[in-house]
């Protein structure tokens, strides 16, 4: 089998990345290969006190005690450059312990100071040190109101480094989540006794179930950290169509620079009732083409689809997923050179307490407006040059910075422009080669 | 003599266990002696305590599917893999041709070639060796091509008959069609034979005549390993004189593959019912050999929608010259085919419709283009069975499809710089395009 270590920095790293291990927990009885990293104590010395203490071992713990302050700079040169050799010294440790290391699953949040440039400074480091291992980074971007201020520069200057040194980023809107979390407690509080949710089934439960005790975060941290259970089930688990994470990388990112990826999981939850019916399979694939099922909030199916990959977990056959895929596809628009563009995985054993479920991963163009809306934030921001001061005064920090992040955001989303463009156009199909009779 | 199975990949390791738990219920029953001796000679040794190990290595670089494979033919308690008959590594190829072909492939041949020697060298006489693949990920594929090359580089003087299944045309992988493209190009040169099973095709089989609701890929590969067994199991051919063949592939290369532009084999197999079915079903060789002929000359590979309007084309008259005007739309022209008869009353069957001219290519006379194995004995439980591996037009098809969605691809070099990381550059991709190419040509020409 094969192992993946996930990385989580920052506070919403590792808040996040706790919910992960709770799940992964409930998945196998053991998994151990982590390394956290956090400037500050708090959160990493509350995961060591709570249930999860058993878990961890203090080795994989890298923390300092006073934050990056919400600056990108004093994230990614300060302690970047302070804490390099233990950090790489710890994932070399991690590593060795994995008898086939697959991949690195990075997980931070954008807006913030430590899991944005530490974080990306830790990818950095990954590329570096372990050049042929796998790197997917889920990324938590700052909702339009965050509450950080400087969080569309935090924000830029990490893309660049995503676009250069990540595989696959998984962005993730906490707006989104927030709807998803909305949705769910609407429908288990609606007093419908129809609609009472099993318990620990819905995306949003850890071991304490809905109404357990969840700090105000764990419910939307909860879905993604399902969304990191979902992406290596069938690297875990057995089924008639495997799917590993290196063929997630090799069959959704038809340019490299190009390669983030729009997540939407189903179900959101099970039913307690066991006299309704389950939803129809095929409800499943339907929903996970709406946009209520995203975890970002574009709009793929009015964008252009490069490729699409659909990882299903329980018992479902090949004529299922052939019957929905023929059903959905004239819906969905893709672009000219991979009209068939689906990639598909077949994993036998179910999430717990769900007899099925989906994860839909688009490389779809629609992560163009996500990236404009930062775009412009930014601009606001460093038109009157505000608050660049505290980044410029960081040692390896220059204005130089600021620009480069900036093009290189640009003419990422020029490339999803250009092939937005072909949409409309008819592209005839290029002529093949004439072999001489 | 016998025949040594590679099966390599997700794919062929699925599909080969089928087929060794198809021929194995197939020889059990003890009423048939001389055909159960036959089957467990050719595909299985024989351990001192009287354990049937099947001649076969299993391939992958991922461990669950040969560790299930293996577990499934303990299970069946009548015969098993041989316990160190495999070999896998931890991390898969990720669908990528290039990182199967030139990182995996020269990093495990020597074992992979090790393995392969130890069960040829477990067997009296080699008739050949069939590896079992898909076209469309990585292992299969990548690292299929490049086993095939080192047994073919070692047993230059043995047959090689590839056994690929191609994904769905509405896809598996979306890298499917360059890693598909890769493949045949390359095996063009060093198999013997190509026989090709289309997933498309049978899961309609599986729809349609068997009538299963929830198809399932192990219902897939249980008509796959059906007629891959209507092929391989004992037969009596033409020279064999009354005793069973020695070397099918022998004979199967010789009887179809006489020009090496023409590799590509194709099957069909009639009747196909689902075993509830089976009881009420009565079938006469010539209702199945008018149905079976109509379905190779319409290309419909099952007995269901066949259309009856293609026929064939008139002789002038003086004999084998025709225009180009014979090469009908919708009419499968071949080069040649293989009948196999299996059941009661086998003797009894008219072939004759076979024997005609019109359904061949013209630069080879009828007679030679076509064959006939026959037995006796029943073929997995259906009374009476027919199957025609035909060197013919019927994939022609689906290969234009394919290098179409490649070539289209590969027009905006989408996902190339995958392939290039790994040492396949777009000179190479060039290369097999043109190689395919021509293969179109040459079938379209016939």
């Amino acid at each position: 089998m094969t192992q993946s270590v996930v990385v989580q920095v920052g506070q919403c790293g590792n808040q996040v990345g706790c919910r992960f291990w709770d799940l992964a927990l409930r998945e196998h009885s053991h998994v151990n290969k982590a390394v956290l990293v956090d400037m500050e104590e708090g959160v990493v010395n509350e995961i060591l006190q709570g249930p999860l203490r058993e878990v961890f071992d203090s080795t994989q713990l890298i923390t300092d005690v006073s934050g990056s302050g919400n600056n990108w700079a004093v994230g990614h040169w300060t302690y970047g450059s302070a804490y390099k050799e233990v950090i790489v010294d710890q994932l070399r440790k991690t590593a060795e312990h994995c008898d086939c290391l697959q991949s690195f699953f990075l997980i931070h949040s954008m807006g913030g100071g430590t899991g944005s440039g530490l974080g990306t400074c830790v990818l950095k480091l990954l590329e570096e040190e372990f050049p042929e291992v796998c790197r997917i980074v889920a990324s938590v971007y700052p909702s339009a109101e965050d509450d950080v201020v400087t969080s569309p520069y935090n924000s830029v200057l990490a893309m660049r480094e995503l676009t250069e040194h990540a595989d696959c980023v998984l962005p993730v809107e906490n707006q989104s989540l927030v709807d998803i979390v909305n949705k769910i407690k609407h429908m288990s509080y609606s007093g419908n006794p129809g609609s009472m949710i099993k318990k620990d089934t819905a995306i949003i439960s850890g071991r304490g179930g809905v109404s357990g005790a969840q700090k105000p975060f764990d419910a939307m941290n909860n879905i993604i950290a399902n969304l990191l259970l979902n992406i290596t089930s069938s690297a875990r688990f057995e089924g008639s169509l495997n799917m590993d994470l290196n063929e997630i990388a090799m069959n959704l990112v038809p340019f490299p620079r190009l390669h983030y990826l729009v997540s939407s999981l189903t179900p959101l939850y099970t039913l307690s009732d066991v006299s309704i019916p389950t939803r129809r399979l095929d409800q499943m694939f339907t929903d996970a083409f709406s946009k209520d099922h995203q975890l970002i909030r574009a709009d793929p199916k009015h964008s252009l689809y490069l490729a699409c990959a659909l990882m299903v977990r329980g018992n479902v056959q090949v004529s299922d997923l052939r019957r929905n895929i023929e059903r959905l596809r004239p819906t969905l628009p893709f672009v000219s050179w991979n009209q068939e563009g689906w990639k598909t995985g077949l994993c036998g054993v179910p999430p717990v307490g769900h007899s099925h479920s989906l994860l839909a991963l688009a490389n779809n163009t629609c992560v163009k407006s996500t990236f404009m809306e930062l775009r412009d934030r930014f601009a606001k921001l460093y038109r009157k040059k505000a608050h660049l001061h505290h980044y410029l005064l960081v040692d390896g920090m220059e204005q130089g910075c600021f620009t480069e992040a900036s093009t290189s955001l640009s003419s990422l989303i020029e490339e999803y422009t250009q092939l937005d463009a072909t949409k409309t156009r008819m592209i005839p199909d290029p002529t093949r080669l004439n072999i001489a009779t | 003599m016998s025949i040594v199975t590679v099966q390599l990949g997700q794919c062929g390791n699925q599909v080969g266990l089928e087929f060794f738990e198809v021929i194995s219920n197939d020889a059990n029953d003890r009423q048939r002696k001389v055909y159960s001796e036959c089957t467990n000679d050719r595909f299985f040794s024989e351990t001192s305590n009287g354990d049937l190990v099947a001649r076969a290595v299993l391939i992958d670089m991922e461990p669950k599917v040969i560790s299930q494979s293996v577990a499934k033919a303990v299970k069946s308690g009548k015969w098993r893999y041989g316990e160190h008959s495999y070999f896998s590594q931890k991390q898969g190829s990720g669908n990528n041709w290039a990182n199967g072909y030139c990182v995996h492939g020269p990093r495990h041949e020597e074992l992979v070639v090790d393995l392969v020697r130890k069960e040829v060298e477990r067997c009296d006489r080699l008739a050949g060796i069939i590896a079992m693949m898909s076209v469309a990920g990585g292992t299969g594929s990548g690292v299929g091509t490049y086993a095939t090359q080192c047994l073919r580089d070692a047993y230059p003087n043995s047959f090689i008959l590839n056994h690929l299944t191609w994904p769905y045309g509405t896809g598996e992988v979306i890298v499917q069609n360059y890693n598909s493209v890769l493949t045949l190009s390359h095996l063009y040169q060093l198999s013997d034979a190509i026989l090709v099973h289309e997933n498309d095709t049978v899961h309609k089989i599986c729809a349609k005549l068997m009538n299963i609701k929830h198809i399932s890929f192990s219902d897939i590969n249980k008509v796959i390993a059906h007629q891959l067994g209507s092929v391989l199991q004992p037969a009596l051919t033409g020279d064999s004189n009354g005793v069973y063949n020695k070397n099918p592939l022998a004979e199967l290369m010789s009887g179809l593959v006489c020009h090496p532009e023409y590799k590509l084999l194709s099957l069909c197999n009639i009747p196909q019912v689902s075993s509830s079915s089976m009881v009420y079903s009565v079938f006469t060789w010539s209702g199945l050999l008018k149905h079976l002929r109509q379905m190779h000359i319409s290309n419909t590979k099952m007995e269901e929608g066949i259309d009856w309007q293609v026929r064939a084309p008139c002789l002038q008259s003086g004999g084998l010259e025709r225009t180009k005007s014979h090469r009908r739309k919708g009419f499968n022209t071949s080069l040649a085919n293989l009948l196999i008869l299996r059941g009661k009353d086998v003797y009894s069957a008219e072939i004759g419709g076979f024997q005609d001219p019109s359904l061949y290519t013209s630069w080879l006379p009828a007679v030679e283009a076509f064959s006939i194995w026959k037995t006796p004995v029943t073929f997995n439980k259906y009374e009476k069975s027919a199957t025609l591996v035909s060197n013919s037009q019927a994939l022609l098809q689906p290969l234009d499809y394919m290098v179409g969605k490649a070539w289209n691809m590969f027009a905006s070099r989408a996902y190339i710089h995958q392939y290039t990381k790994y040492g396949i550059s777009e000179e190479d991709f060039l290369d097999s395009f043109t190689s395919l190419e021509q293969v179109i040509s040459s079938y379209s020409l016939l």
